[in-house]
């Protein structure tokens, strides 16, 4: 946009493809899709259909209003122009005021803060979810909303968190930072980067629609045949996930793509800072992992729609298979949200350690040997199914398994802090409780990879509280540990300490207060999902009530965090204020739009701190060089 | 090190005993069953195992937290760069495979007593020995469970109620959606599955009543599938069971014939 542009008024500017526009042919879209398919047929095909609810026209005001949403954002003058044999350029908006941020944009800086921004929302209404399934579970016995909206609360909770947050660090973090760290001017696919983010929007805003249809009975795992029994709402879920699978796969291709390819002269793969290949091998999972999901999720919506039977049990199909689908999915799935807070915390540890990461192949072996073994592990969701009893034995092997690998991650982590010079920043002290945290996750995995043990707690609580502490424990916490330490570079603001410290303090200890007592629960036989529990388990489920509001209230101690520093305070942040060696500090505050006046050449890994250690016998007089 | 050697040997030597031997005997589920007391027991094991690690990450961390902190004496201070020591790696990866290879085949001793308490499926990999075995159906559906006793002319009941002491089979199935049978206190737990025989065993050895929980989500009142069943004596069972056999005659009669499928032929059931 020139400055001629900008001049013009408002209303003006307002018109065009923007996000304004998407939002128009996205809801006109819907509509259209709606009426359509109120034409092809009446009513719903659905075996179970006791209701008259129409899946198909349901479906297709989807698609319709996604296709509607990327036109309306200006995803459909690129390909057109080239149709239509016109020369169009390949950055799409880079130039420009804050207009940039609401729009279809190239540049990866500024996907990377529409991806914060637009995560950071989602992620807000989930956990305002997870308030109010705590408030409901103040009481033994329904109060607030019942049962129904209760258990859409726990899908919608469950279901955004693991379909945003899968994005949670790659989306902005990866996408910002990869770039600047292999000294690249921009990703591989700057339009497939643009693209994912705004999917990931449209799916977040098509599941909260679930709300107008009823909302949806099978919380984030969508079992079969329940959900061919579920209401209308449930067609919500399937989109959602099938769009966040379809971003999913892109950013995985494109990061995948760009590492490989954009590597600045000089960076070998031993160079490669540790969190690009966090980055990396999460993305192999997303690519190999989520088409499996949209594959599920599309014979679901058959099953749902027309008619088909590939997981009803009455018609010949079978609810395992889907099982079987969601969680050959499902377990790399939960190791996409794993592997990149391992990047981040071996990448922070030694900028605050002042120290180079120790054994930097070990940690890089661990990291991929995480990624591979996620793919032979994913029966142990299904011990007590009935499935493959012969096969337990394995499944509990390649699960224990995992640990070796992970141990290398600990062992690298570690050892980095020995004789180090710890600075106690904020993101190091989330990093820090990264491991405490994990370490629970991981110790109580142990016990619910052991089939004997798992029987006791499959299904209940125990599973609850392990699974947030290596999800909220293992990444948020790595995710906030991100954002403290790089929003520095992002918005060119520093964030206020103080408040920082605070933040950190109760979250950590909210946190654990919240989720360590789930343990209990489970064990004493409070199964997940339920709306009502025996009345002997209430104060315990009190006490977790209330601590999990306080670690909602410390996310308020965030929000003002960032209110008051970035709107308020304004403190400009130096080009390096950690003093750190990675190649993304070494550039300007804020970053030029084609990030380095040249390319750079490396010709050192990023972790070049410390005094190198004094030798154990003196070094001799150097020796004369051989003569000749 | 030497010091973070001797306080994790003096911590853990202190720490594991207790753990092993006051907490985790008064682990849920507890001893009424073969089952519960075997998960108690590995449960148990484990936590012998988990606490000395955990003892050696807490020393660790809190002695290099401490100790190697920056100093406010010279802000620009720096750690030693010291990149790796490959004399550790191979002692660690040795370390964790023996621990992971003693798990894996501790797991699975433990689980060939009988599938541990879990469903396995119609044709169970580990079975209980003996042929005394008292065969029940789980029936569940949206949104309870009812019981069948093939034995006694495939009485269907509302409640469930064992004798003490024998050997049961239990053949958990589903008409509808997938549930899961869950009795805590017997250390069972089977999904039910439409259409599928899903064989868990339990052999209750105390008298007790028990708690049962849907624990597979199954729709709207998920949360109101839960009963209560009793572990009684071989003669009030006996009672119980003919006085049942009579009170549901008129229903037996009509009921289809005994099978693992419930419905001997496929049949198509609403939800
Ligand atoms: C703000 C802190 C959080 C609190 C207090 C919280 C609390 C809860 C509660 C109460 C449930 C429902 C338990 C049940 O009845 O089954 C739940 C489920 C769940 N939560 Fe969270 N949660 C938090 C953060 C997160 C985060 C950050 C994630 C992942 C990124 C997450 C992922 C899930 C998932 C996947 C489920 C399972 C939903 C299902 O059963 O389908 N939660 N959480
Ligand atoms: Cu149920």
């Amino acid at each position: 946009m020139s400055s001629e542009a900008l001049a013009r008024p408002l209303w003006r500017r307002l018109i065009g493809f923007n996000l304004l526009g998407g939002i128009v042919l996205g809801v006109a879209g819907f509509y259209f899709g709606w009426w359509l398919g109120h034409q092809i047929h009446a009513e719903s095909l659905d075996f179970f259909g006791d209701t008259n609810q129409n899946d198909v026209a349901l479906m297709l005001g989807y698609v319709f209003s996604v296709v509607g949403f990327l036109i309306g954002l200006g995803f459909a003058r690129y390909p057109l122009a080239r149709m239509l044999g016109k020369e169009r350029t390949h950055t799409e908006n880079e130039h420009g005021g804050s207009g940039r941020y609401f729009g279809l944009c190239t540049d990866h800086k500024v996907v990377g803060v529409q991806y914060l921004c637009g995560i950071g929302l989602f992620f807000f209404i989930g956990g305002l979810n997870a308030m109010l399934i705590r408030a409901e579970l103040l009481q033994p016995s329904p109060q607030i909303f019942g049962a129904g909206n209760y258990l859409t609360l726990v899908g919608l909770h469950g279901t955004m968190m693991m379909g945003i947050m899968t994005s949670g660090v790659l989306g902005p973090f990866a996408n910002y930072f990869v770039p600047l760290m292999i000294g690249a001017r921009r990703m591989a696919f700057p339009r497939v980067e643009a693209i994912t983010f705004w999917l990931l929007m449209a799916a977040g805003a098509i599941l909260m629609t679930t709300l107008f249809f009823g909302g949806f009975p099978t919380g984030w795992t969508g079992y079969a045949p329940l959900n061919d029994q579920a209401n209308f709402g449930f067609d919500s879920y399937i989109f959602f996930f099938a769009l966040v699978g379809l971003s999913m796969m892109l950013l995985g291709l494109n990061m995948i793509a760009t590492i490989i390819t954009m590597r600045a002269p000089g960076l070998t793969w031993s160079r490669l800072p540790i969190f690009c290949w966090g980055a990396i091998s999460t993305s192999i999972l997303m690519v190999l992992a989520a088409p499996v999901l949209i594959a599920a999720l599309l014979m679901v919506g058959f099953d749902r729609a027309v008619q088909t039977s590939f997981f009803l049990s009455s018609a010949g199909g079978s609810p395992y298979l889907f099982q079987n689908l969601f969680w050959f999915f499902g377990h790399p799935e939960v190791y996409v949200l794993a592997l990149p807070g391992f990047g981040i915390i071996l990448e922070i540890l030694p900028v605050f350690a002042r120290k180079p990461l120790w054994g930097y192949r070990i940690a890089v072996a661990g990291i991929l040997g995480v990624a591979l073994l996620s793919f032979f592990v994913w029966q142990h969701h299904l011990f007590v199914s009935g499935l493959n009893s012969s096969l337990r034995p394995f499944y509990m092997f390649s699960t224990e398994a995992i640990s070796v690998p992970t141990g290398l991650v600990f062992l690298a982590g570690m050892a980095t802090l020995w004789r180090a010079k710890i600075r106690y920043t904020v993101p190091m002290l989330f990093c820090l409780a990264w491991f405490f945290n994990f370490f629970i996750g991981g110790a109580s995995g142990v016990f619910l990879s052991d089939v004997p043990s798992d029987v006791a707690t499959h299904g209940s609580f125990f599973v609850m509280a392990h699974f947030h502490y290596t999800i909220m424990g293992g990444l948020i916490f790595a995710f906030f540990a991100a954002i403290y330490y790089w929003v520095p570079k992002m918005f060119g603001v520093m964030l206020s300490e103080r408040l920082g410290k605070i933040h950190f303090w109760a979250m950590f200890i909210a946190f654990n207060s919240t989720f360590a007592p789930l343990f209990a629960l489970g064990l004493m036989g409070q199964p997940r999902r339920v709306v009502t529990y025996p009345s002997h388990l209430e104060p315990l489920n009190i006490w977790v009530s209330v601590s999990a509001f306080v670690l909602g209230a410390s996310m308020l101690v965030f929000l003002a965090n960032v209110v008051y520093s970035l709107v308020f305070v304004r403190k400009p942040a130096p080009d390096n204020p950690w003093d750190s060696r990675s190649l993304e500090w070494q550039t300007p505050t804020p970053v030029p739009i084609e990030n380095f006046e040249r390319r750079p050449i490396i010709d050192t890994d990023p972790y070049d701190y410390g005094v190198p250690p004094v030798p154990l016998v003196p070094p001799g007089p150097a020796e004369a060089p051989a003569p000749g | 090190m030497r010091r973070i050697a001797i306080a994790w040997f003096v911590l853990s030597a202190i720490l594991t005993p207790i753990v092993v031997a006051v907490i985790a005997p008064t682990l849920p589920p507890g001893n009424a069953t073969e089952a519960s007391s075997n998960q108690v027991f590995d449960d148990t094991v484990l936590l012998g195992i988990v606490t000395p690690i955990a003892v050696a990450l807490g020393v660790y961390f809190a002695y290099t937290l401490i100790v190697f902190r920056r100093r406010d004496a010279d802000p620009a201070e720096e750690g030693v760069a010291t990149r790796d020591n490959p004399s550790i790696h191979l002692p660690w990866l040795v370390g964790t495979i023996v621990i992971v290879l003693f798990l894996a085949i501790f797991g699975t001793v433990e689980l060939t007593d009988a599938g541990a308490g879990g469903g396995q499926g119609p044709s169970p990999a580990f079975k209980l020995s003996g042929n005394d075995v008292m065969p029940v159906q789980v029936i569940a559906q949206q949104w309870e469970f009812t019981y069948r006793y093939p034995t006694y002319g495939g009485v269907e009941t509302a409640h469930l109620e064992l004798p003490v002491g024998r050997k049961v089979e239990l053949h958990v199935t589903s008409l509808d959606v997938i549930h899961s049978f869950w009795a805590p206190k017997l250390g069972v737990k089977a999904d039910a599955n439409p259409g599928v025989d899903n064989v868990a065993y339990v052999e209750p050895e105390e008298e007790l009543s028990f708690e049962i929980h849907c624990s597979e989500l199954c729709g709207l009142w998920h949360g109101y599938m839960f009963d209560t069943g009793q572990v009684v004596s071989g003669e009030a069972f006996a009672e119980w069971i003919s006085e049942q056999q009579q009170v549901f005659a008129p229903a037996t009669k009509v009921l289809p014939k005994y099978s693992t499928q419930y419905f001997p032929e496929p049949e198509r059931r609403g939800g």
